[in-house]
């Protein structure tokens, strides 16, 4: 026996290394179907990364005080060396995060990813969903240009709308009657500290709920049911080496957009970094026009369309928990959209549409028009997961072949 | 192990009344946890009330007082502006300025000031806390007032909020007070004193 493999029997006696590797790697069977929308769950993973990494590296110049913040992240700009890269990296990887999640989050809607067993999959990838809106909002905060600052005033306010203690509870999350130094001091401890942490432990357990029970595909056939001699899967292939290599692949073509962006067009005309941000916050003035980011404002078309306060609220925040109700809401006989029937495939088309329409019109300043379309979008958003229970059961599905097409 | 001779309902019985306890002790730890999140000693003294000197104002004018953080709206309004506040009553949510958190006791109903000409105002939108914009008589066509460049929320020139607005609530008057003929302090209430 060679060096290397005497001290991996030593390393194994008393750490479970090769075992781990092999259930989750190199001997974890996934379907060997996988096509273009299986890339982004591992682009989510190298995105993490990067923010935890380039946020490291950006804590160690940033100052997180009302005073010193909006002059902070200038020094990083102009005068740390390779700052402004580290600074287009970790703020342009924010929305690429969003970017992949949703991409991931539709693949799920395409091949039912998230129908039993896989309940919890889609609910703990649920929860990382909202906690990445909470880190992407608070780290919003941090520049404290004066977007920062009022997006952060209309957020927070939202909270006002709680009957009864709400006035006090949005004092409470402020530490302060406004938004100040307070406020800014405690999102950089969440956003640096408390919510990576949350956020890497519930990728963990999105994974070990996965490997558990194993990966869907895009034929939304379960190939545990047919399996060889051995007990492995005949339409599986291990993990690693198969999709690991796939997923270079997918990495090598993300980066090089990801790069462009970056390097050519780090604000992406607005949408990534707003102008008014490039002002530090200012108390008394509300920017001419208040949008948040990019990734919020579908969420926030809603709240806007709806036209009393506590409501608003309610619908905005109905909006995110009814996702989680999704596996119990389909109750279509087959999983994925290859089977389902036309009604299932134009439901979903025109909530798409709907998703992107008020993802627009949340940009946008309001109008009679504007929010005329808002309020018919948000009743389509809502009807589509309510009336699912009924809906997924129309129509004629095709039938599901046993072993999957490729 | 066995569990021969075991007193199950006692055992169930410490761990119930040891998990119970153990809860108790938790919920006393989150106290200092959560209560840290309060405004800070500092946070609290920063609202002091502020004196302001009418004679800055214009008639049609808006001017921004700085009070506890927030902007304060002092606009002077003429005869003329004043008259009509009371002719819109219909267009208004809460005309009458029925919910009380919005304003102190001692103001006007309709005109929401102490003094009809002088409007004093929180100029933080009611509905999710943007500043609305001062709009003359003469710039817009809904008569003037605030409008809230955020979600569109538009009050009329006591701050009473227009049908149709996102906003559910008037515009908040401060507690505040005349100290002389051209001078007020906001932050102190003629009866109540300070806020």
């Amino acid at each position: 026996m060679g060096l290397m493999a005497q001290f991996m029997v030593w390393f194994d006696d008393r750490f479970p290394a090769t075992k781990v590797w092999n259930e989750h790697l190199a001997q974890y069977y996934a379907p060997k179907n996988f096509n273009f929308w299986y890339f982004f769950g591992s682009l989510a993973m190298l995105v993490l990364v990067n923010q935890i990494l380039t946020g490291i590296w950006l804590t160690m110049n940033y100052t997180p005080t009302a005073e010193g913040a909006f002059a902070s992240i200038e020094f990083i700009r102009r005068d740390v060396q390779w700052g402004h890269l580290l600074l287009g990296m970790h703020a342009t990887g924010a929305s690429a995060f969003f970017v992949v999640v949703y991409l991931h989050m539709f693949r799920g809607l395409l091949y039912g990813s998230f129908r039993k067993p896989r309940e919890l999959v889609w609910i703990f990838g649920m929860i990382i969903f909202v906690l990445l809106m909470a880190e992407g909002f608070m780290g919003y905060l941090l520049p404290w240009g004066n977007m920062s600052y009022w997006g952060a005033q209309v957020i927070i306010n939202l909270f006002s709308a709680v009957p009864v203690v709400g006035e006090d509870l949005a004092v409470w999350i402020r530490g302060d009657f406004i938004i100040s130094g307070a406020t800014l001091n405690r999102f950089f401890a969440l956003h640096v500290v408390a919510l990576p942490m949350a956020l890497l432990l519930m990728v963990f357990l999105h994974i070990v709920a996965l490997h558990k029970v194993g990966s869907n595909n895009p034929d939304g056939i379960d190939i545990k049911k047919l399996k060889d001699e051995k007990g492995i899967p005949l339409d599986g292939i291990p993990f690693h080496p198969y999709y690991t290599v796939k997923d270079i692949v997918g990495v090598g073509v993300f980066l090089f957009i990801f790069c462009m962006i970056i390097f050519y067009n780090p604000q992406m005309g607005g949408y990534f970094l707003e102008a008014p941000n490039f002002t530090p916050a200012d108390p008394l003035k509300t920017p001419e026009h208040i949008a948040p980011v990019w990734y919020f404002t579908p969420y926030y078309s809603i709240l806007k369309a709806v036209p009393n306060q506590g409501l608003g609220v309610i619908a905005m925040a109905a909006s995110l928990v009814i996702l989680f109700f999704l596996p119990w809401l389909d109750r279509s006989p087959v999983l994925s959209i290859r089977y389902k029937s036309s009604i299932y495939k134009w439901a979903l088309m025109i909530f798409v549409a709907c998703f992107f329409i008020l993802g627009y019109l949340g940009m946008k300043a309001p109008n009679e028009m504007r929010t005329l379309v808002a309020r018919i979008c948000t009743v389509y958003y809502f009807a589509f997961f309510i009336g699912m229970p009924w809906w997924s059961q129309w129509g004629t599905t095709k039938p599901v072949p046993t072993r999957v097409t490729h | 192990m066995s569990n021969d001779g075991v007193d199950l309902g006692k055992r169930r019985f410490l761990t119930w009344a040891t998990a119970g306890v153990g809860a108790v002790g938790a919920g006393f730890v989150a106290v200092p946890f959560l209560g840290s999140w309060n405004p800070s000693e500092k946070a609290k003294a920063g609202g002091a009330p502020v004196e302001f000197n009418l004679d800055k104002v214009e008639v049609g004018q808006m001017v921004k007082v700085k009070w506890r953080g927030k902007p304060v709206f002092v606009v002077r309004r003429d005869e003329n502006t004043v008259e009509k506040l009371s002719n819109h009553d219909g267009e208004l949510k809460d005309p009458g300025s029925l919910v009380e958190t919005q304003q102190p006791a001692d103001v006007d109903k309709t005109t929401r000031s102490l003094r009809p000409d002088i409007a004093v105002i929180v100029g933080i939108c009611t509905h999710l806390g943007c500043v609305p914009q001062h709009k003359k008589e003469t710039e817009v066509t809904w008569g003037g007032g605030f409008f809230c460049p955020c979600h569109g929320s538009k009050f009329d020139l006591a701050g009473r909020v227009f049908n149709g607005s996102p906003a559910s609530t008037n515009l908040v008057i401060p507690p505040y007070s005349y100290l002389a003929e051209n001078k007020i302090i906001i932050g102190v209430s003629e009866e109540k004193g300070e806020a």
